[in-house]
């Protein structure tokens, strides 16, 4: 009887000690996030509660113009889809540049795949520093060299899906089956020969997922690119925004054709990789 | 059992057929796209475009810094200063070593470049030149008026009647009618702790430890913190803002996505119409993309820190709450059962059958985010104007800073690597503790 009661005083007191421990913690959470939310007002232009009454103006200012002049829209449409399609294909381009060269560091990094095993530690601070840089600041040296346009934003974009995907992929290497590789390895068969039918096919779907999730996050990157001189949707819009108002319909289209691509690439993205992880398999199951 | 197998041979035939195919055409769909995209981004102009000279100092800037040693024609005076900046001037009659200043205005300057690489700055301007012989120059209201050794000009001499610019591995000349000026270059960021118009430049470690001990190490740190060319001071608050973006947004985000995301998970919400609502707030957050609503905000609050966090905390906010949505679907109902046959209310059936569960969960994602917006921090601040994106843009757009571009750009990768080891350690720290039982 005495040892239950001994049991429950002392359940108790480290129940309390720690809830004591995370109470504290909570408020020391909340007291830096309120210190933090205080210290960026203050070192804002406009404070937050001046502006708060203001966020809805340029929305509908926006809006108010673009719906005054709705029937110009799909001019619009049309006059900005190239520029649409070319950030596309600086995310393509640099997703598939960068998905290559991803999978060539992730099975130079991966251990029982590495051709050159002490190549390892060095080539993953390298991939750890690709993905450690922001795009932007490759972007903005590039423009610097090779003067603005696609090119730049589309390495910067690409160096930074290496350093990405290089990992995830190493990820996904590290769990295929060594025995497809042994078995070609008996016959004779290279290291790219190994790779290439030993590895590549057992991971082929995951890194196609990881490639499309990858592409939906360079779109995004790309148009921001662009608004720092890098072409595409993201310059036009930067040109239309400063031009201010009476240029608002076209800043609205713009917005609107962005948002519609970022949805549609989301949605088709992810049935896709559905498909890649689930039906796919499913498919092989019945046909084997 | 032959008929069987010449069966499953006829059937296989077409299959490895159609592997071949696809095993081809996937590259060489891949390839042509890639010549598309590449032609549509007119690569063969980039031959044209590319500005090598542009990459040549920017590489050299950033390793190595010159030092302008100009004699003024109009006056006669003559200063020394790194990179020309006023902020790098040597103070009246002070120069490096390798310059010899005239004892009064009319006397010359000399300065030794090294390796017998000798210029004499006065009304006639002199440079020697081993393996080719002396240059003179005596820059008047006519012209520069210099005469040559005799023979053809080399190419890394460029002359005309008003100009004449030498660049030499040892240094660079240039004189013109109003100036003539020497560049020294030198391995390092110069100025980097301290500038010249303090008393600890120059100093060596131990010297400076003895003068910090003895009572200077406040005055020692000030010079440091206040330094005009580095702005150490500014650049560590640039960088404390860049992290409190991505502290407040993504905390922020979190704490307004979880009720949120209550609301659209089936097993909490029965009502349909709520659930859809909140999932469709979640898509329209998520696909406006942070772009716009970085413009958007900056617009109401102006640049800075805040307006970033504000733009993270509504793209995020999407994210997280499609995320929590799924991951309050895969909870185990059982636990919530067992906490409700105690007689628990519902706001104990959550803090004790559900919060349990998914903490591990979100806190893992949401430190993951964590670690990733202090990188679009950097890329918010670019835009919105704040943080070490600012800086960094600034640098670049004064096209001639690049020494300070390059300390920028190692401070995010070190910034954001170790926001990346900080995340992963209290990943593991909390979710490995909340093991132990709740």
């Amino acid at each position: 009887m005495t040892d239950i009661s001994e049991i429950h005083t002392h359940y108790m007191a480290q129940a309390r000690r720690k809830r004591g421990l995370n109470g504290i913690l909570l408020i020391l959470f909340v007291a830096l996030l309120v210190a933090g939310f205080m210290t960026a007002n203050d070192r804002n232009a406009g404070g937050f509660w001046d502006g708060l009454p203001n966020a809805l103006d340029f929305p509908a200012d926006v809006a108010s113009e673009a719906i005054a002049r709705i029937a110009y829209l799909p001019g619009y449409f049309v006059k900005y889809l190239p520029s649409m399609i070319e950030t596309i294909n600086i995310a393509g381009a640099a997703t598939l540049f960068g998905a290559i060269g991803g999978l060539m560091a992730s099975l130079m990094v991966t251990r029982g795949l590495a051709p050159f095993p002490w190549l390892i530690g060095p080539l993953r601070r390298v991939l750890d520093i690709l993905r450690a840089v922001p795009e932007i600041v490759v972007a903005l040296v590039l423009i610097f060299m090779l003067g603005g346009g696609p090119i730049p934003a589309m390495i910067a974009i690409a160096l930074h899906t290496v350093g990405a995907l290089g990992k995830l992929f190493s990820e996904v290497n590290e769990n295929a089956s060594l025995k497809p590789v042994e078995g070609l390895a008996s016959v004779g068969a290279s290291w790219t020969q190994r790779m290439w039918f030993g590895v590549i096919p057992q991971v082929a779907p995951n890194y196609i997922s990881y490639a499309l999730l990858r592409f939906e996050i360079n779109i995004r990157a790309s148009a921001i690119l662009g608004f720092v001189g890098a072409g595409g949707i993201g310059y036009d819009l930067r040109n239309t925004m400063s031009w201010g108002q009476g240029k608002f319909d076209e800043a609205a289209a713009i917005f609107l054709l962005l948002f519609i691509t970022i949805v549609v690439v989301d949605q088709v993205s992810s049935w896709a990789r559905d498909r890649l992880t689930h039906g796919k398999s499913s498919e092989r199951k019945v046909a084997s | 059992m032959t008929a069987s197998t010449t069966d499953i041979h006829t059937s296989v035939l077409p299959l490895f057929q159609r592997k071949r195919v696809t095993a081809i055409a996937w590259p060489l769909v891949i390839i042509l796209y890639l010549c598309y995209t590449l032609f549509s981004f007119d690569i063969l102009g980039l031959g044209e475009r590319v500005n090598l000279k542009n990459a040549q100092t920017l590489v050299s800037d950033a390793y190595s810094y010159k030092t302008h040693v100009t004699l003024d024609n109009r006056n006669g005076a003559t200063s020394v200063s790194i990179e020309g900046e006023r902020k790098g001037t040597y103070p009246d009659g002070t120069a490096p070593e390798w310059v010899t200043l005239g004892a009064d205005q009319t006397a010359d300057t000399l300065v030794d470049l090294g390796d017998g690489y000798l210029v004499t700055l006065g009304e006639t301007v002199r440079f020697e030149i081993p393996d080719y012989g002396t240059f003179t120059a005596t820059p008047g209201r006519t012209g520069v008026n210099a005469t040559f050794p005799a023979g053809d000009l080399p190419n890394w001499i460029s002359a005309s009647k008003n100009r004449v610019a030498i660049t030499t591995d040892a240094g660079r000349l240039s004189v013109t009618r109003n100036r003539a000026e020497v560049f020294k270059y030198a391995y390092g960021w110069e100025l980097f702790f301290f500038t010249l118009d303090s008393p600890y430049h120059g100093m060596g470690i131990a010297t400076l430890a003895s003068h910090a001990f003895s009572g200077e190490a406040g005055a020692i740190a000030n010079d440091f913190w206040t330094n005009k060319m580095w702005r150490h001071g500014d650049v560590a608050w640039a960088l404390v803002e860049t992290v409190l973006m991505a502290f407040l947004g993504t905390f922020g985000a979190a704490i307004i996505a979880l009720p949120l995301g209550f609301l659209a998970a089936r097993n909490f919400t029965p009502l349909g119409s709520l659930r859809f609502a909140a999932r469709r707030v979640f898509d329209f957050l998520r696909g406006v993309d942070g772009l716009i609503w970085t413009i958007i905000l900056s617009r109401a609050f102006g640049p800075g820190p805040l307006t970033g966090s504000l733009a993270i905390l509504l793209t995020d906010t999407g994210s997280f709450g499609k995320m929590f949505s799924e991951a309050l679907e895969n909870v185990d109902e059982k636990q919530i059962e067992g906490i409700s046959s105690t007689g628990a209310k519902p706001l104990q059936r959550y803090r004790f059958g559900v919060i349990p569960q998914i903490t591990p969960v979100l806190l893992s994602q949401v430190l993951y985010y964590f670690e990733s917006n202090t990188r679009s921090a950097t890329i918010i601040g670019a835009i919105t104007g704040g943080g070490i994106g600012l800086l960094l843009t600034q640098a670049i757009a004064t096209q001639k800073d690049w020494e300070e571009v390059s300390y920028y750009i190692v401070l995010i990768i070190l910034l954001v690597m170790s926001m990346d080891s900080l995340s992963g350690w209290l990943r593991n720290k909390l979710i490995k503790g909340d093991e132990g039982g709740h």
